[in-house]
Formats: structure tokens, C-alpha cells, sequence
């Protein structure tokens, strides 16, 4: 088995044999030609032929990837009609009695010469577009079908490089995936890739010709591909791609559309993410917004201390890509089972009891600080909430809403911008429940953390398998906490959202949707089971059995 | 002779597509179109050379259009230019 990697275009899988395609060649001499009109009508035939295949291909890339992608075609076809393209060429053909193919070769080179020169990048990448149109004139003259490259079975293709036009032309029914040795991640190439979903890894600089022929299997989540894979790796992979076709159709069925019932409840569905390589997740599966952004990641990627510079790129990242979506950051969660060695914490014999999360930022304000001015700063990006995890006191959350307004003191003073935000709170003790009436009159929304929730009011310990006999999820205990969060919230105007594993639990949806709960933050991969599932129910009828 | 003066807001500048069809309405018309940024210029019926131009947003461009059916050409492109960039 070899593995080489690359840059994936598109989450997705490709299996298959592999197909070498190896663009057409040809050979254009300097000869000169004795008939100039009659070369040069050749290259009016063949310019005219281009430009209807381009209008061809135009039409086909509207269907199979969406009008924005396809214009790349339009702009081919125009700038076949050219006036000072076509008299470069037919001065070379009349003039210097060069034959057609030479005659189009240099002039469009130099077309393509004159904007990669410029400075402006989008300028510069139009000399792919002449290179593009000048490979279709000499494939016309030539009498070669670029389409013959393919081969006649469903494979996976290695290029050097595809041209938009090529990457169009592929028979879609036998392309499993492309890599490419060359091309970027923003090509019009990868672009038409990705929005025709074909899995597809570009800069891989290992690709080989000795492949063709071979079993390959394209892993984008990992940005890489397997020659002759083992058989455990591909039977684990072949079940990744089944699980994205299944959820490629629900998407197609469930894209765009509302989380609301049959008889009309709408409940929020966000995403629960762990760092910024996710955001593509809460894209892809159309979450309504980040319910729940683990800032570990900037803390557990790093030796020592992050900056308020790192964190604030990171944050603004998230909060400007998902913009106008709602993104909820949960400040640091250190502590317990996710452990920093720079941070030299002491060492607990209960650590879930003891100094963890808002414990640890509340006395060391100025590693607190830090980040909540990257918090701050990135507010003015997008729709940023701030939410504190493990708060169990009205004075903890006081205490962090006053180092909020410190540190915008601080920022106002140097002049930097902050927006708008919402702070919310995580409820996720038993205490917390307990009091949720003051802490709604403190912030603006709720968050449960049932995981947490669960084990601190059952008293058993999530991580230990022997006690999975006496844990029961669904304790009514839990269940009656989660309502009365809700309605204290709702006597506040707090809004109230579940980020916890059992908001993805469809077994309860129904019960959280009777009780009024606003939002449900779940894994990006079950936005779209949930919303399935909302849409099916019809909180007019009884419900059949009552969990609390 | 008829003037235009406009400044550009598109952020891409005038970009291959709308620049496409801008040629293609203009082609339509018998006067001479003449755009100018600076001290270049180009015939404006030519696509290539007009993206040669490299025209940016909040560039300031003059175009001059002359010929019999200038008045209708110039309002033409007067509402083109607006449209599109």
C-alpha cells in the first residue's frame, strides 16, 4: 500500500480503479504553408467550433454545477470572438505563411503572456482561461476528442493537470474522483469539482503514471490517497462513503429547509464544533449557527500559552466565515480530563469536583483576560456569543461580566472596534438549575450541557464502564432539571439550548420541543437527522409516553 | 462625441463576465467606443484589451463614444455601467 497526500477540494470519498489521463498530444511545427487563405479559414473553422463546444460546455456545467461555476464557459466563448486575438493569429497565418496550428499556438501564448504579467491575482489567473481556449482551437485542428482520454470505465483519474474545460467534458457516470499533480484549491478546476461533488485532491506531487490501473482510494478528510489499500482500511473507508451518500440525500431532501414541525413549532438547530477545520462541517450540513465552539483547540495545540493575537485570528476566523450565522464560543474548559502541561496545574484527586473551566480562568484573571479580549475583538466580525462553562453562582458570572467590561475598557482605550455580542451561560451543575431564575436575569441565553449535568447530578462517573448498569440517560432527574432550566429562562427572556449528547438523542426531541426548549447544538454529522426528524412531528397529538 | 465618466464599484473590477456582455452590447452599435484610466486606453469593443486595462474598484475611467448612433450607445452604456460594475 502507498500513500501520498495532497489538498482536498471536498470532504468525500472516491473508490476505484485508477485511469491515467494523459492530455492529448500533439506536435506543431513552424512550416510554412503556401495556401494563407485557406489556413487561415481553417482557423475561422476551428474558432467557430471551439466557441460552439464552449457554449456546449456552458450548458452542461449549468446542470451539473450550478450557473456560477459554468460562466467560466460563457467568458471562454466571448473571448474566442476577440477581434485583436483573431487578427494576432491571422496576421501569423497571412502574413508569415505559418500553418494554422503554429499561427494560434504564439498568438494566444502571448494573450496568456500579457495577463499573467499583470499584477491584479485575478488578472493573472485569466492566462489559464487563453491557455484553455488555445488548447480547444488546436484540439478542433488537430482532429483530437479530448473526451477519448477517459477510457470507457468508471475510474478514478490522475492528471497533471485538468483544465476547466477538460474537467467539464468528463463523462460524470464514469469519474469516481480526480487528483491532480498540480492546480490549487481555488482553481476553476476544483471549483467545478466541488460544486459537481466529485471527490478530488489536487497538489498531490507523488502522483504517478505507474498508478494507472491500480486500486486507489481518495481520502479527502485526510487529504490523501491510498494505492493498493489493505483490505481493513478499505472496507472502514467504503462505510465512511456509504455514510456520505446517505447523508448527501438527506441533504438534497432537507437543504434550506426549516426545523419546524408539521404544526408549526421552529426549534434552532446549531452545530457543536471543536476548532476552526469544522467550520466547513456546519456549512456542509447546513447548521443554523455554532451552538457550541470548543476554544480548547487553541489551548491543546499549543506549548505554551496562546496569545490574544492567535486566539483572536482563530476566533475571528470562525465568527467572520459563518457570519451572519450565530456563533457561540465556550470560554476555556481546561481542566478535569483535558489536561496543558505549561498551564502546571496541581494535581487533584477529584479533578470533575475541582479546579477546572471557569474555576481556572476566575483565578488567573489575566490568562482569563487574554482571552476575552480576542473574544472582544472578534465580535466585530460576525454574530459572536460568549458562554461560560461550569458557572455554579450568580457572583462567577458577575465576575466574568465585569472582566468583559475591563478588558472593553481596555480595548476602547486602544481605539479597536468592538460589536455586538450575547452571553450565555452554561448550565451544566445541579446548582446551576437550582438557580437559574437569578442567572437568567444576568444573561441572555442558556446552554445545558447534559453530559456534564448528568454526571454531576447522578453522581456517576461518565468515563466508568462499570457503572454503566445503574446510569440511565433518560433518568427523570435530568429530564426535570432540563425543563425547569427552560422555564426559568423563558420568565427572563433567556433563551434556552441544549449542547449536550443528548440534544442529538432523537428518542427525546419530541419531549424537548413539548417543553419549549429554543435550541438544540448537536454534532455537524446530525444537524440534518434532527432536523428529519423535527419535521416529522406534530406536537398536537398526546404524546404516547411521558419521560418525567 | 459623447463623454462618460464613472468610477468603478465593483470589488472586482471590470471582470471577464459582465465585461463579455458589456463588448457584445457595445459591438452592437456603430460609433467608436474609447475607454481611458489614466494615460491608457483601448477601443472598448475588445474584451481582451479592456481586461487588459486591469480596471480596479474606485478607478476613475472616461469612455468616448462617437459615430451616428452615439446618443443611443452612450445611454446604453450609461445604464450597463451601472448595472454591472
Amino acid at each position: 500500500m502507498q500513500v501520498a497526500t495532497g489538498k482536498s477540494v471536498l470532504n468525500g470519498i472516491a473508490i476505484g480503479k485508477i485511469k491515467v489521463y494523459r492530455a492529448p498530444k500533439v506536435e506543431i511545427n513552424a512550416d510554412l504553408i503556401e495556401d494563407a487563405e485557406t489556413e487561415a479559414a481553417r482557423f475561422d473553422n476551428a474558432r467557430e467550433k471551439a466557441i460552439e463546444q464552449q457554449n456546449t460546455l456552458y450548458e452542461k456545467a449549468v446542470v451539473d454545477a450550478g450557473e456560477d461555476s459554468a460562466e467560466v464557459f460563457s467568458v471562454h466563448a466571448m473571448m474566442l470572438e476577440d477581434d485583436d486575438l483573431i487578427d494576432a493569429t491571422k496576421e501569423i497565418i497571412l502574413k508569415q505563411k505559418h500553418n494554422a496550428e503554429y499561427a494560434t499556438k504564439v498568438a494566444f501564448d502571448n494573450q496568456a503572456k500579457v495577463f499573467a504579467e499583470m499584477d491584479d491575482p485575478y488578472m493573472k489567473e485569466r492566462s489559464a482561461d487563453i491557455y484553455d481556449i488555445e488548447q480547444s482551437v488546436l484540439n478542433v485542428l488537430f482532429g483530437i476528442s479530448p473526451e477519448a482520454m477517459q477510457g470507457t470505465e468508471p475510474a478514478i483519474l490522475v492528471a497533471r493537470d485538468l483544465s476547466p474545460s477538460e474537467t467539464v467534458r468528463l463523462d460524470k457516470s464514469l469519474l469516481l474522483g480526480i487528483i491532480t499533480k498540480e492546480g490549487s484549491s481555488n482553481s476553476h478546476t476544483a471549483i467545478l469539482a466541488r460544486s459537481m461533488g466529485i471527490p478530488a485532491l489536487v497538489q498531490c506531487a507523488e502522483a504517478s503514471m505507474d498508478w494507472d490501473g491500480k486500486e486507489g482510494i481518495i481520502d479527502c478528510y485526510n487529504s490523501c490517497v491510498y494505492i493498493d489499500p489493505a483490505p481493513d482500511l478499505q472496507k472502514s473507508l467504503k462505510k465512511r462513503q456509504d455514510d456520505d451518500i446517505k447523508q448527501k440525500a438527506l441533504l438534497q431532501e432537507l437543504k434550506g429547509k426549516d426545523n419546524t414541525t408539521i404544526d408549526g413549532k421552529t426549534v434552532k438547530i446549531y452545530a457543536n464544533i471543536g476548532g476552526p477545520s469544522d467550520i466547513g462541517l456546519v456549512q456542509q450540513n447546513d447548521a443554523g449557527g455554532v451552538g457550541l465552539f470548543r476554544s480548547e483547540f487553541v489551548y491543546l495545540n499549543s506549548k505554551d500559552y496562546p496569545t490574544e493575537e492567535e486566539q483572536f485570528q482563530a476566533y475571528r476566523h470562525a465568527v467572520e466565515s459563518l457570519a451572519p450565522k450565530q456563533v457561540i464560543i465556550r470560554t476555556c474548559d481546561i481542566g478535569a480530563d483535558k489536561q496543558v502541561d505549561y498551564m502546571n496545574m496541581q494535581k487533584e484527586d477529584n479533578p470533575a469536583m475541582g479546579c477546572r473551566a471557569i474555576r481556572i480562568c476566575l483565578t488567573r484573571k489575566d490568562f482569563f483576560k487574554t482571552q476575552l479580549r480576542a473574544l472582544l475583538r472578534a465580535s466585530s466580525y460576525g454574530n459572536l456569543g460568549i458562554m461560560f462553562p461550569m458557572i455554579i453562582s450568580t457572583r462567577e458570572l458577575r465576575e466574568c461580566r465585569d472582566l468583559l467590561k475591563e478588558c472593553t475598557a481596555e480595548l476602547t482605550e486602544k481605539n479597536v472596534k468592538i460589536g455586538e455580542y450575547s452571553v450565555g451561560v452554561m448550565i451544566e451543575t445541579p446548582a446551576a438549575v437550582m438557580i437559574a431564575d437569578e442567572l437568567a436575569e444576568e444573561c441572555d441565553f442558556f446552554s445545558i450541557g447534559t453530559n456534564d449535568l448528568t454526571q454531576y447530578t447522578l453522581a456517576i462517573d461518565r468515563q466508568n464502564a462499570a457503572l454503566d448498569p445503574f446510569l440511565n440517560i433518560h433518568h427523570p432527574a435530568i429530564l426535570r432539571e432540563i425543563k425547569m432550566t427552560v422555564d426559568a429562562g423563558h420568565r427572563h427572556n433567556t433563551w434556552v439550548g441544549i449542547c449536550g449528547e443528548l440534544g442529538a438523542d432523537l428518542t427525546l426531541t419530541e419531549t424537548f420541543l413539548r417543553m419549549g426548549i429554543d435550541e438544540l447544538s448537536v454534532n455537524p454529522v446530525s444537524v440534518l437527522p434532527l432536523r428529519k426528524t423535527v419535521r416529522g412531528l406534530d406536537l398536537r397529538n398526546p404524546q404516547e409516553e411521558r419521560l418525567y | 462625441m459623447k463623454e462618460i465618466n464613472y468610477t468603478i464599484q465593483d470589488p472586482l473590477g471590470i471582470h471577464a463576465r459582465p465585461a463579455g456582455i458589456l463588448v457584445k452590447t457595445l459591438k452592437q452599435y456603430k460609433s467608436s467606443v474609447t475607454i481611458f484610466k489614466g494615460d491608457k486606453s483601448c477601443d472598448m469593443k475588445k474584451l481582451l484589451a479592456l481586461m487588459g486595462m486591469g480596471i480596479k474598484k474606485d478607478d476613475n475611467v472616461t469612455i468616448k463614444i462617437e459615430g451616428e448612433d452615439e446618443e443611443k450607445c452612450a445611454e446604453e452604456l450609461g445604464k450597463a455601467l451601472k448595472e454591472m460594475f
